[in-house]
Formats: C-alpha cells, sequence, structure tokens
C-alpha cells in the first residue's frame, strides 16, 4: 500500500514522489478526482511542497502562514490566479518576479542600498481575457500608488489591502528573504485585485498591469506639499470665498488640504455625538446595523480560529520532527548494535529496530506532507480574516460619506438662518440697506452652490449604501463556499494522511506480534 | 519461534573458542528460561500482572519437561510477585508512598500460598544494595530513579511509573537464576514491617551504601597512593582486548539509549500538545461556525466536537506511549548502568588481585632471601607469605568469578532486551496505529455532513 519502499532513511527528504503519496486509498482518489473542479485549487492533489525557502530553514521554524510559500502554482506553468470567482476573473493569469535591485539617477547617498538609492522593482507579466500579454516593471512606490487610486474610486466596496510597507521588518530581516516575501505578497494581492468583480475590470488595475514605462497613475501627494496646498487655501476658506465645491464632496476630508472641512466635519461629529442633537440624515439602515454586528462577531471568531489553527498546525509539525529524530536516533543504534554484535541477540534485537526505525521516518514524512496539506486550507482563515480589514475601510467610506452629508446640511440651516437674521434686519430699514443686501446676495450664491454640493454629497451617500449592500452579499457568499472548501478539504487530506500512517505502523505491529505476551490477567 | 532457532549450537564443524562453546551450551541448557524470559517482561498496564514461572536450575536436563506453564501451577514451582496499590502515608516532609507486595507460591521458602506485606521506597532500596553487596559479578536490574524532588509532588503518573518500574523490578529478581535464592529477597518479601524497618535503618546505619563507600574511598585512594609511590602512574586495568571492546560497547550503548530515551519523552509531549491544540481549534470551529448559516455552521460544529473527542484519544495514547514505550527505554538505560556498576566492581576485583599478587610475590622473595641467611625472622616471614599467598588466591578466585558470572549475564541481559525491546516495540506500533486509524474515522465521519451542502 505505501507503494516503492525507499530506502535511503538516513536523509529525511522533503519532496516525494507524488506516486508514492497517491495510494490506492479511498480519499486520494477523491483528492485526485476533484482537481477537476475548474478553478478551485483548494482541493488539488497533494502537490510536492516545493518549500521556497531553504530546506533547512524549513525543517527548523515553525510554517507559520507567513514563511510557509505554499505557491501551489509554478510562476512558470501559468495557472489560474487563487479565487474560486477566477473564472470570472478578467485576468487569466498574474505573476510577480524577478526582483532587481536598481538605482536613482541621482544617487543621494554613497552606501549602496540605503537613502534613496537602490530600490527593487519587479517583473509584473499578465494575460488578460481579451488576450494582452504584457511585462512590465513596477516598484513597490508604484502599489503604494495603485492601492491609494483605487481606494479613492472605489469607496463603499471591499477593495483588498495591499501589503504593509514593512519598514521595520525590512531593516531587521535579512535582505533577500525580506524582498522574496514582499514578492509573494505583491502577487497575492494583485490577484485578489484581478478576482474582484468591479476592480478586476478597473482602468486603474489595467494601465498598472499593461502600460509600458512610469506609472500613469497620480501619485499620493506626498504630505509636505499637502499641508503646504492646505495652509495655502485656509485663510480663503476661513473668510467664506472659498467653498466646498461639489466635486470635492465626493472625497473625503484629507489631511493637509482640507483644514477647514475637517473643522467643520469634526464640529458635526461632537454635535451628533456628545450634544446628541440628532442630526437631519441619520444611520436608518436597520439591517446594516445588524450586519455590522455580525461582521464584528466574525472577525472576532475569525481572529480565534486562525490564532489557533497556526497552533495546531505548528503542533502537527513538531510530532512529525520528533518522530522524525526518534527514527534517526533509532537508526543509530541500530548500526551500533549491528557493528558491535557479539550476541545472536543483539543481531535480532537490531534488525526489529530497524523495522521500527524505518517506519517512525516514513510516518514522520507523511506528516510533514499532511501539515503542508493543512496549510494550503487552514489559510482560509487567514485570507477572510485579512478581507475584514478591507470591509472596516468599506464602512469607514459609508460613514464619513454620511458625516459630510451632515455637515453640509447643518452648514445649510446656518447660511439659511444667517440670510434671514440679514433679510429681517434690512427690512427695518427704510429703504433697504444696500451693504446687507448684497451680503445677502452673496450668501444666497453661497447657498446654492453649497445646495449642489449636498446633493452630490447624498448621491455619494448612496452610492456607497449600495456598494455596501452588494459586497456584503457577495463577500457571504464567497465566505460560505470558501469554508466549506477549507472543511472539505482539511478533512480529506487528514483522512487521507492519517490512514496511511495506520497502516504504516499495523505492518510493524503485525511484524512484532510474536514478542507480545500471553499474558492472563490475574484476579487479585 | 525466531529468537529459539538463533540459539541452536553450530554444527560441529564450526571451530569456535572455549568461551562460545561455554556460552552456547548455557544457552542451550537455558532454553527453557529464555522462553520464561519472554514472559517475564513485565511493563503492563496497572491491573494486570504477570505469573512469573519459576525458572529451571542450571542443574535441570535440557529442555525435556513441560514447559512452566502459568496456567498450571499445581504441579510445577513457582513464585508470583505483584507491587500494587501506592498509598501516601505520613504528612508533609515525611510523606512517602507505600506499596502493596503480594508474594504468591507453592514453594515453602515463600511462606505460601499468599504472603501480603506493605513495602516502601527505602525498602526496595536496601533489597537492591544488599544484593549489589553479596552478588558481585551480577547485573543487579535497576531501580527507578529516587528523585528527591518529584517526590513531594507525588503526581499520579510517576507514582503509576513507580509502582510499575519497582513491580518489574522485584520480579527479575525472582526470575533471576541465582539472585531468587538470595535470603535478603526473602526476607523483603516476608517480613513484619516493624522488623523490616529495623533492618533497614540498622544496615543504613552500618553497612550502608554510604558507608561501603567511604571505606571503598579509602582504598581507592591508598592504592593511588601507593601506586605514586611504587611509580606506577595509572591504575592497574585488564588488558583483555574483547573485555576493552565490551567496555566501549556499554559506553557507547549508553549514549545512543539515552538519545532515543529523550526522543522518547519529547514525543509523548508533542502528542499531549497536538490534542491541546485540537481541543482549541475544535472549540473555535464551533463558535465560528455559530457566525455562519444553518447548514454549515452544523458541519462546523461537527467538526468541533471530533477535534474535542480527538484531543482526548491523544492523551490517552500520550499516557500509553510514556508507559509502554519510553519507560521501557528508560529501564535499559538503567540495566547500562547498573551493568557499568558491575565493572566497576570487576576492576576492583582485578586491581585487589593484581595488588596482592604483587605482594605476595615480594614478600616470596623477601622469604627466600631471609631462609638463605638463615634468619630467626625466616618463620614469621613464612607465616606471612603463606597468609598473603591464600589472600592473593581469594582474591584470584573473586575476580575469576566475577568474569565467569559477568559473562553469564551478559548473554542473559541481551536476550532480555531484545524481548524487552520487542515488546516495548509492538505496544508502541500497536499504538500508533490504533490512533491513526481513530483519527481517520473521526474525520471521516463529518465528510458526509460536508458533501450534502
Amino acid at each position: 500500500m505505501m507503494g516503492p519502499e525507499e530506502d535511503s532513511m538516513e536523509t529525511l527528504t522533503l519532496a516525494t514522489s507524488v506516486a508514492t503519496t497517491t495510494a490506492a486509498s479511498d480519499y486520494h482518489s477523491a483528492i485526485s478526482a476533484s482537481q477537476e473542479i475548474p478553478g478551485d485549487p483548494l482541493l488539488s492533489a497533494p502537490v510536492p511542497p516545493t518549500f521556497s525557502l531553504s530546506p533547512s530553514s524549513s525543517f527548523v521554524d515553525p510554517p507559520s502562514y507567513s514563511d510557509v510559500v505554499f505557491t501551489p502554482f509554478n510562476p512558470s506553468n501559468g495557472a489560474v490566479s487563487s479565487s474560486p470567482s477566477s473564472s470570472t476573473s478578467n485576468y487569466l493569469r498574474i505573476t510577480v518576479s524577478d526582483p532587481v535591485q536598481e538605482s536613482e539617477t541621482v544617487s543621494t547617498s554613497l552606501v549602496p542600498g540605503s537613502g534613496s538609492g537602490g530600490y527593487f522593482t519587479y517583473l509584473i507579466t499578465s494575460r488578460a481575457k481579451d488576450g494582452t500579454d504584457s511585462r512590465i516593471r513596477r516598484r513597490f512606490r508604484d502599489f503604494v500608488t495603485l492601492a491609494d487610486r483605487l481606494a479613492e474610486s472605489h469607496r463603499g466596496l471591499f477593495v483588498p489591502v495591499r501589503p504593509d510597507k514593512g519598514v521595520v521588518e525590512g531593516q531587521v530581516m535579512k535582505s533577500a528573504d525580506f524582498i522574496e516575501q514582499r514578492r509573494i505578497a505583491l502577487e497575492r494581492y494583485l490577484r485578489r485585485l484581478a478576482a474582484h468583480p468591479v476592480i478586476g475590470k478597473s482602468d486603474e488595475l489595467r494601465v498598472f498591469l499593461q502600460a509600458e514605462g512610469r506609472l500613469p497613475l497620480p501619485t499620493t501627494t506626498d504630505v509636505a506639499s499637502r499641508m503646504l496646498d492646505g495652509a495655502v487655501r485656509l485663510p480663503r476658506q476661513l473668510s467664506g470665498a472659498d467653498v466646498t465645491g461639489p466635486e470635492e464632496v465626493v472625497q473625503p476630508a484629507k489631511g493637509g488640504r482640507d483644514l477647514l472641512r475637517i473643522f467643520k466635519e469634526l464640529k458635526q461629529t461632537v454635535t451628533n455625538e456628545w450634544v446628541g442633537s440628532r442630526p437631519a440624515v441619520v444611520e436608518e439602515d436597520r439591517e446594516f446595523l445588524d450586519r455590522k454586528d455580525k461582521m464584528q462577531d466574525l472577525e472576532l471568531q475569525l481572529t480565534t480560529s486562525s490564532e489557533h489553527a497556526e497552533t495546531l498546525v505548528k503542533a502537527q509539525q513538531d510530532i512529525g520532527e520528533t518522530m522524525g529524530e526518534l527514527g534517526l536516533a533509532f537508526i543509530k543504534l541500530t548500526k551500533f548494535e549491528t557493528e558491535e554484535a557479539t550476541f545472536e541477540s543483539q543481531r535480532t534485537r537490531a534488525a526489529e529496530m530497524k523495522k521500527v526505525a524505518t517506519a517512525a521516518v516514513k510516518a514522520s514524512r507523511l506528516y510533514r506532507e499532511l501539515n503542508a496539506q493543512t496549510v494550503k486550507h487552514l489559510d482560509t482563515l487567514h485570507e477572510h480574516l485579512g478581507i475584514m480589514l478591507s470591509v472596516h475601510t468599506a464602512f469607514s467610506d459609508r460613514s464619513s460619506a454620511l458625516l459630510t452629508v451632515q455637515t453640509l446640511m447643518s452648514d445649510l440651516s446656518s447660511l439659511n438662518s444667517r440670510v434671514e437674521k440679514l433679510e429681517a434686519a434690512s427690512s427695518k430699514i427704510f429703504g433697504g440697506d444696500r451693504a446687507r443686501l448684497r451680503r445677502v446676495e452673496e450668501l444666497k450664491e453661497t447657498i446654492r452652490v453649497t445646495e449642489n454640493a449636498k446633493c452630490c454629497a447624498v448621491k455619494e451617500y448612496e452610492r456607497i449604501k449600495d456598494n455596501n449592500r452588494s459586497e456584503l452579499e457577495r463577500l457571504d457568499r464567497q465566505r460560505h463556499d470558501d469554508l466549506l472548501s477549507m472543511l472539505k478539504g482539511f478533512v480529506i487530506s487528514q483522512v487521507g494522511y492519517y490512514e496511511k500512517i495506520g497502516s504504516v505502523w499495523e505492518t510493524v505491529a503485525d511484524e512484532m506480534h510474536v514478542y507480545s505476551r500471553e499474558v492472563e490477567i490475574s484476579e487479585q | 519461534m525466531m529468537m529459539i532457532t538463533n540459539l541452536q549450537a553450530p554444527g560441529k564443524g564450526e571451530g569456535y573458542t572455549s568461551k562460545s562453546a561455554f556460552l552456547i551450551s548455557f544457552r542451550k541448557r537455558n532454553l527453557r528460561s529464555s522462553k520464561s524470559l519472554l514472559r517475564n517482561c513485565a511493563f503492563l498496564p496497572p491491573a494486570i500482572t504477570v505469573k512469573f514461572a519459576m525458572i529451571s536450575t542450571e542443574s535441570d536436563p535440557p529442555a525435556e519437561t513441560s514447559s512452566p506453564g502459568p496456567r498450571s501451577p499445581s504441579g510445577q514451582p513457582f513464585v508470583m510477585i505483584s507491587v500494587t496499590e501506592p498509598v501516601k502515608m505520613g504528612t508533609g516532609v515525611q510523606s512517602y508512598i507505600s506499596y502493596r507486595v503480594i508474594t504468591k507460591s507453592n514453594m515453602t521458602e515463600f511462606e505460601g500460598p499468599e504472603k501480603i506485606v506493605i513495602r516502601r521506597y527505602s525498602d526496595f532500596e536496601w533489597l537492591h544494595d544488599k544484593l549489589a553487596e553479596k552478588y558481585k559479578g551480577i547485573f543487579i536490574p535497576p531501580l527507578p530513579e529516587k528523585s528527591a524532588v518529584e517526590k513531594f509532588r507525588f503526581s499520579a503518573e510517576f507514582i503509576e511509573m513507580r509502582r510499575q518500574a519497582l513491580d518489574v523490578f522485584i520480579n527479575r529478581i525472582a526470575s533471576h537464576p541465582v539472585l531468587r535464592k538470595s535470603e535478603d529477597l526473602r526476607t523483603f518479601l516476608l517480613e513484619e514491617e516493624e522488623r523490616m524497618e529495623r533492618i533497614r535503618s540498622i544496615e543504613a546505619g552500618i553497612f550502608s551504601k554510604k558507608s561501603s563507600d567511604i571505606f571503598q574511598m579509602f582504598k581507592d585512594v591508598q592504592s593511588k597512593v601507593s601506586d605514586v609511590v611504587l611509580g606506577k602512574e595509572k591504575p592497574v586495568e585488564e588488558s583483555d582486548p574483547e573485555y576493552e571492546k565490551l567496555k566501549n560497547y556499554i559506553f557507547e550503548l549508553e549514549n545512543h539509549l539515552a538519545e532515543t530515551q529523550k526522543q522518547a519523552f519529547r514525543l509523548v509531549k508533542r502528542h499531549r500538545d497536538l490534542g491541546q491544540s485540537l481541543a482549541d481549534f475544535g472549540k473555535a470551529m464551533k463558535l465560528l461556525g455559530a457566525c455562519e448559516g444553518e447548514s454549515l455552521g452544523k458541519a462546523f460544529s461537527d467538526l468541533g466536537s471530533k477535534g474535542e473527542i480527538l484531543s482526548l484519544k491523544l492523551q490517552k495514547e500520550a499516557h500509553n506511549l510514556l508507559m509502554n514505550f519510553e519507560e521501557p527505554l528508560k529501564d535499559y538505560v538503567r540495566a547500562v548502568q547498573s551493568i557499568k556498576a558491575t565493572m566497576a566492581d570487576r576492576a576492583n576485583a582485578f586491581r585487589q588481585h593484581c595488588e596482592l599478587a604483587e605482594t605476595t610475590k615480594l614478600k616470596e622473595i623477601n622469604l627466600d632471601k631471609l631462609m638463605l641467611m638463615h634468619s630467626e625472622r625466616a618463620r614469621e616471614a613464612e607465616i606471612d607469605f603463606k597468609e598473603s599467598k591464600a589472600d592473593s588466591e581469594e582474591a584470584t578466585k573473586r575476580f575469576e568469578a566475577i568474569v565467569k558470572t559477568m559473562n553469564e549475564e551478559l548473554a542473559r541481559f541481551q536476550e532480555q532486551k531484545t524481548a524487552d525491546l520487542g515488546l516495548a516495540f509492538h505496544e508502541f506500533a500497536k499504538g500508533q496505529a490504533k490512533l491513526a486509524h481513530d483519527i481517520a474515522d473521526a474525520w471521516r465521519g463529518v465528510l458526509p455532513k460536508l458533501e450534502a451542502l
């Protein structure tokens, strides 16, 4: 049942041939059968775990999710992106590879690799559904730009979160490991983007993947110029000359630029929460609030599950490791006894020991393979936990849009009341008060602009609400499917591997049966 | 049976040294004893004891009599001992564990049919030390560790391991062809508790191991000093190459065994950890399932429950591993240490034999000298010389006895260890197979529900 015996027990090699593992066990045929499911990589047959890290590190270090590079898809053989909805993805294949260090043309530091000189670029290859192939180079900063532009134009959607900048990690880790980790993370990120029904079709992504040369997306203005810009605008805003126009309300108030707007919205928040006066428009959608609570609960459970899954993975790895070490210790003892044997009983014992040692080493290998599978399956928990970050962002898009609406409405009401007061005051003066009336005209103009802005803000808010709703539905479906696959995959691999481990030990137990006692249970 | 066939003497055509001839004929004579040896492996689940058949003495004719069946005590002489019912006695720092030692026998020496006494660890220790004193050359069965610290914690597992080890210990003594005849064994098994305590404390005072250690230390220092004085720098050691090989073998064996025992112990812990992680994971899965819809939630709940069940199975297997796999390996290590103790005895005996031979020779030379000179001191010297010669001959005899015994013991040891380990391996493989199948079955049970979704 075990297939061709492997005699080299001395070296524990990770990669076992698939042939020996796909034995006649029921569940392994189930696994290979399930490979037919399109685009569902989670149930694919036990691929020889090709750890991208060096074998020594994967032996010794526990595979936390970030360490274990389970890439079921070799970059060289164009495989499907790792999401169940890949069949509807706009892109058939995306890979990130070949990190190359380049230096700025104007090098500001003498030390290579530090400061503003010496950043890495990554080769990004992709094939779109319409057949367009492209190969371009991008640096991490470009990914940041892409992420920011996507966040702005897809408010309310669950936009996949980009990999961290990892400034601290970059210093602490050895650069080769760090770059490799980043490469993997960037690849996963792009694939997630492509898998999203809306973002996958977006211009930003297309441009990122296909436009040669410099990334033609507006970069996020760096903080310094934003602060400057905001400082310039503030006096005009204070004097009332500069008003929040309709085109601006579709974006949340940004740090440096919209200081006045931020103050206003902050004031609104205070009014809403501390003063307790109910604003004109509130979050009324009961269904949404329920869902929000459910999301919070889900996030909590995902966190706990993800933690315990990691512990389980570590425990599985440990038991496999120790089993292997036990086997090796016995092999050494076997060799020793055989060499030094002066009695026949020693040789017999050495032979028996060898059987046990061999079984232990086999079992150890099986544990390792099982663990690779387990990591792959339970990664779903981690993945969905990550999605929660996107959900948070989408929900806060909604609340900031609502805040904008509320602020504009209280703006309007205060403007209107000022107009009223002025008109009342000027009507008391005979012939009208030209100064006041002029003021009233100005205010009415402001009111008109603000009304427009309010309409846009309300439209934006409704749009975001719709996005939230559709995304929640999509996520629920996706999560259901993903978790189901996870359970199936997990259970199937457990059954398959433990059956094999059991049969290995059974064989040995039978061979050792001669030594079992004839026991009589004595009545005492 | 595999083992027995290996014991057949080689054909007459093959030449072999007189030593191996001796060993082989010894094995033949002890054919039955080796069968019984297999039954003597006593790593047992608590409530089960093994009946030990009385091993035939070496003077019996070989192998024709029916093997001493444990099921038929009536015809054959037998003795069966069990160490049971550990009970904590006393309080605080002075607390200890007492055991019920039950001897069942149809032999008069053991005051049959049944004799029950209460004994504690120190009593076992007393017996061990007496035997070590009196039976040089024999590998005295090892005791479980003394452990002054863990004693205070007295965990159930520790007590059970100790009880099992003591049971094995006493039964090994009772089945050893020489040791079982010892009077100390009978004292241990039969004496009243108060007398036993008195004997133990008296012995502890005068002839305690510690005292004899001190005497031995003096002797060692003496001999070392005289060595240096006489210009010899190294202590006298045997130069037998085969014995050298044996010494190296024993020392290296201990290292290898210690390593396997360490890994076995670690494996026990890994089982416990995996069990714990499965329990936690199962609980988390249940909670996560509660967030999902009806059907999926049920599947999660089922999975979670299975995880908790498997956790218990893993804890059980961990215990089984500890008792029936790790303990035997630890026992193996102790046995090797006992051999080392015997080797130390042999080295001492050898040294004495050499020294006395040396002394005697010197005295002989002196005597001859005196006789030539017709001195009055010749007579004294002659008496002195004769005494010395007698001592020397005795020392030589003692040494040779140890050598002979050791060789017999060695054969016995190797056979017993093969049997012991064979049993341990069987238990280990059986346990692992059952565990793996249980795990596979449990998870398999979840599948139908999942497939239906």
